[in-house]
């Protein structure tokens, strides 16, 4: 007798896969992992390439150790490890910039249930601790012309820069930060391709525009500069850690801006959208829960306890 | 009016300009006592015993059974039990066929007058949801004191399935008959055609015909998976709500299948209960797709025979269409009642799945505008509480979740097992 397939329907799937979605967000990166290479040269191909392959292999030897299903081969370990790496200056120490890495692999992904299951972006949590950890090293920074130099006010760094400098990648900074036009480029891509919802981005950046706007500062430099626009487009619309709705995602937004704003502004950190994303992490479920939509034909709102 | 959400799926109709062709008369038809949802019928015919077209086989005992007719006439060669579910049999009734084909002398023309008597043909009829649910027509028309709006549910917007199309583009009168005679023994004013926009030859000729009618209209439908749903399609029609645990009936609306309506008429004017079947028989592995219309009970395997299926490379064969069907086990088995199309599937590898990484894509797509992520993880953690809370029951099965994650996750098949977990549906007063 013929074998034939017993299966629950549907018996037909989208061609979509984890993989194909994190290898277009990975597509999405390179614009300005190109540029930023360009500007630092081999230092910060040293530092992608550490924070990348140390990401990757941690996840494989962890999932293998503990004989957990391999996810790896998703891409996901490869995407914080390269947002890691981007959020890095070219002149970081590379075997620091892999401990970084392992950590965000092993501390705040896999300790918390693996691809998912963890609600605070990795990369960027690591990224902070690296900051605490290594103050001097994080404010290295190397100039166009090549001379390195200890700042720690960093927007003093972009100061003098005029707006195609900043839009290209003429300035200082951290390796994917630099180039805001590979940054729109890699953000278009993936709103086009339908992975990422344009509402996150467009209300974060959009509502610390406008707080410069009443504070009367210069947008371009604001906008421009520093961790803002990476962080609107990578890291507000990482899927695990931020929340699935729409609305959900625009209250998310406003949240990082505002408070984006404020932590550069009134804070004595003047990159703030890093920290600011990784507060607003904190307020998912709760976002999640208050924003998620009315069930077809109910009439209590999901929301609330009916008991 | 803003829209249920959806999804848009290849739709491979490549068998909506093919006739129906009538089949040859099987050899053999085997005939399960279960084509419906409720109890079996009792087989009323014993081996040996000589059957006609249309002739009772298969009594209705229990009051939410409806009656089983054979389908060709000849002799019952035996009374075994089959499975179709694999996991509980009911009998089989097997007539080999001979060459006449007589049809039985019961079957004359019915004139129907009151709600009773039209419910009561319906039943002597045979008559079940068409469209592949296999609800009790009676039950439905009994359902509720009055109706005052009658849907007819033309979406046919699985992929593949084109029988109800070819239906309403060749009989497109039965259908608006049917219709009327509904509205007239019904007392129903008005009556909603569903179709999607992508029929465009099956609206056109239904609007012609429905612009001499008074209260009947054509609804063209968004070419979005799902539209046949009942929630759905009523909403999509006419703008109503049906609130979660309700039903259409509870709201005083009737939604039938367009092939169940002209069912209906056609039965009122020849009196043949409902013994032959139109399938859509496609798929990948198919060479030649096409509408057949053959008796039921007919083998799977005279259809994939018809079709010239490629039977070597075939894997997956499905009742019905690849969103909501469900799979046949072995080439044995007949052509139910309710069956509307076989779909045969080569090479086909169910996707390994992968964790959730919450992208929210199940949430975007689901006509319920539930959360299948969170279901998923209520029913992982058997909570109860939260199954309620995220109103698991209103799950329609359409199977867009499922079919849109990029994780591969059986989200859908998930929500059905939830379901029975819940008490109300434990203490077994399920309806």
């Amino acid at each position: 007798m013929k074998k034939l397939t017993v299966h629950p329907s549907p018996l037909t799937n989208t061609k979509n896969s984890t993989f194909q979605i994190m290898f277009c967000v990975i597509a999405a990166l390179m614009p300005t992992a190109i540029c930023g290479c360009f500007q630092f040269g081999l230092d910060a191909v040293m530092v992608l390439l550490a924070t990348t392959g140390t990401a990757v292999l941690t996840e494989i030897i962890w999932q293998t150790l503990f004989g957990k299903q391999l996810t790896a081969p998703d891409g996901s370990a490869a995407v914080t490890g390269l947002i890691l790496g981007l959020c890095l200056p070219p002149s970081f120490p590379v075997y620091w910039a892999a401990a970084g890495s392992a950590f965000a692999i092993i501390v705040v992904k896999q300790l918390f249930g693996g691809i998912g299951k963890n609600f605070a972006n990795p990369a960027l949590t690591a990224k902070t601790l690296l900051m605490l950890l290594f103050m001097q090293e994080m404010h290295t920074w190397t100039f166009p012309d090549g001379h390195t130099e200890v700042i720690t006010e960093t927007a003093e760094l972009t100061q003098q820069k005029s707006f195609w400098d900043l839009m290209l990648g003429n300035t200082p900074g951290c390796i994917g930060h630099i180039c805001a036009a590979g940054i729109i480029l890699g953000g278009v891509f993936l709103i086009l391709k339908g992975i990422i919802s344009p509402a996150a981005p467009a209300a974060f950046i959009g509502s610390f525009a406008l707080l410069s706007l009443i504070a009367g500062d210069s947008l371009t430099l604001r906008l421009l500069s520093g961790s803002l626009l990476f962080c609107a487009v990578f890291a507000a619309t990482d899927y695990t850690t931020t929340p699935v709705t729409v609305t959900g995602k625009t209250v998310f937004g406003i949240g990082c801006g505002c408070l984006s704003y404020f932590i550069s502004r009134y804070g004595g950190y003047a990159d703030g959208s890093v920290l600011a994303v990784l507060i607003m992490n904190l307020f998912v479920p709760l976002i999640d829960r208050i924003t998620a939509p009315r069930v077809f034909g109910s009439e209590i709102p999901r929301s609330s306890e009916n008991q | 009016m803003k829209r249920l959400n959806g999804i848009r799926l290849p739709f491979r109709k490549s068998t909506d300009h093919k006739p129906i062709v009538p089949l040859r008369t099987p050899r053999k038809v085997r005939i399960p006592m279960l084509m419906h949802k409720g109890s079996p019928c009792v087989p009323i015919v014993g081996e040996g015993d000589l059957v006609t077209v249309g002739q009772l086989i298969g009594d209705a005992a229990q009051p939410d059974a409806v009656p089983i007719h054979a389908s060709v006439s000849g002799v019952v060669s035996s009374v075994s039990d089959i499975s179709l579910d694999g996991q509980t049999f009911v009998p089989c009734i097997e007539i080999l066929a001979d060459k006449e084909q007589l049809l039985s002398p019961d079957c004359k023309p019915v004139t129907v007058t009151t709600k009773e008597e039209l419910i009561d043909a319906v039943r002597k009829s045979g008559c079940v949801g068409l469209g592949g649910s296999g609800d009790a027509t009676f039950q439905k028309l009994s359902a509720a004191e009055s109706f005052d709006l009658l849907i007819l549910n033309g979406a046919e917007c699985e992929p593949f399935l084109s029988a109800d199309c070819r239906l309403m583009t060749e009989s497109p009168q039965d259908i608006i008959a049917g219709a009327e005679l509904l509205m007239k023994i019904l007392k129903i004013k008005e009556v909603r055609i569903g179709i999607t926009e992508d029929k465009v030859t099956a609206i056109k000729l239904l609007s012609d015909i429905c612009s001499t009618k008074k209260g009947i209209d054509v609804c063209p439908l968004p070419a979005v998976y799902p539209q046949g749903a009942e929630k759905v399609i009523v909403f999509h029609t006419c703008g109503r709500i049906i609130p979660d645990h309700q039903t259409a009936a509870d709201q005083k609306i009737l939604v039938l299948n367009v092939s169940t309506c002209a069912f209906i008429y056609q039965y009122t004017q020849t009196g043949i209960p409902l013994t032959e079947k139109t399938v859509t028989v496609s798929g990948n592995a198919v060479r030649k797709p096409g509408n057949y219309r053959v008796p039921i009970g007919t083998p799977v395997m005279n259809l994939l025979e018809a079709a010239s299926c490629d039977l070597e490379a075939m894997n997956l064969l499905l009742n019905g269409s690849v969103m909501t069907g469900t799979c046949i086990r072995d080439l044995d088995m007949p052509v139910l009642r309710q069956q509307n199309g076989l779909t045969a599937v080569k090479k086909y590898k169910a996707p390994q799945k992968s964790p959730c990484f919450r992208c929210g894509k199940c949430l975007r797509v689901c006509p319920m505008r539930l959360n299948p992520m969170m279901l998923e993880q209520a029913y992982i953690q058997q909570d109860l509480r939260a199954l309620e809370r995220l109103h698991v029951s209103a799950c329609i099965n359409c199977g867009s979740c499922s079919y849109i994650c990029p994780a591969h996750r059986p989200l859908a098949a998930t929500n059905q097992r939830a379901k029975e977990i819940l008490p109300e549906n434990r203490e077994g007063n399920a309806s």
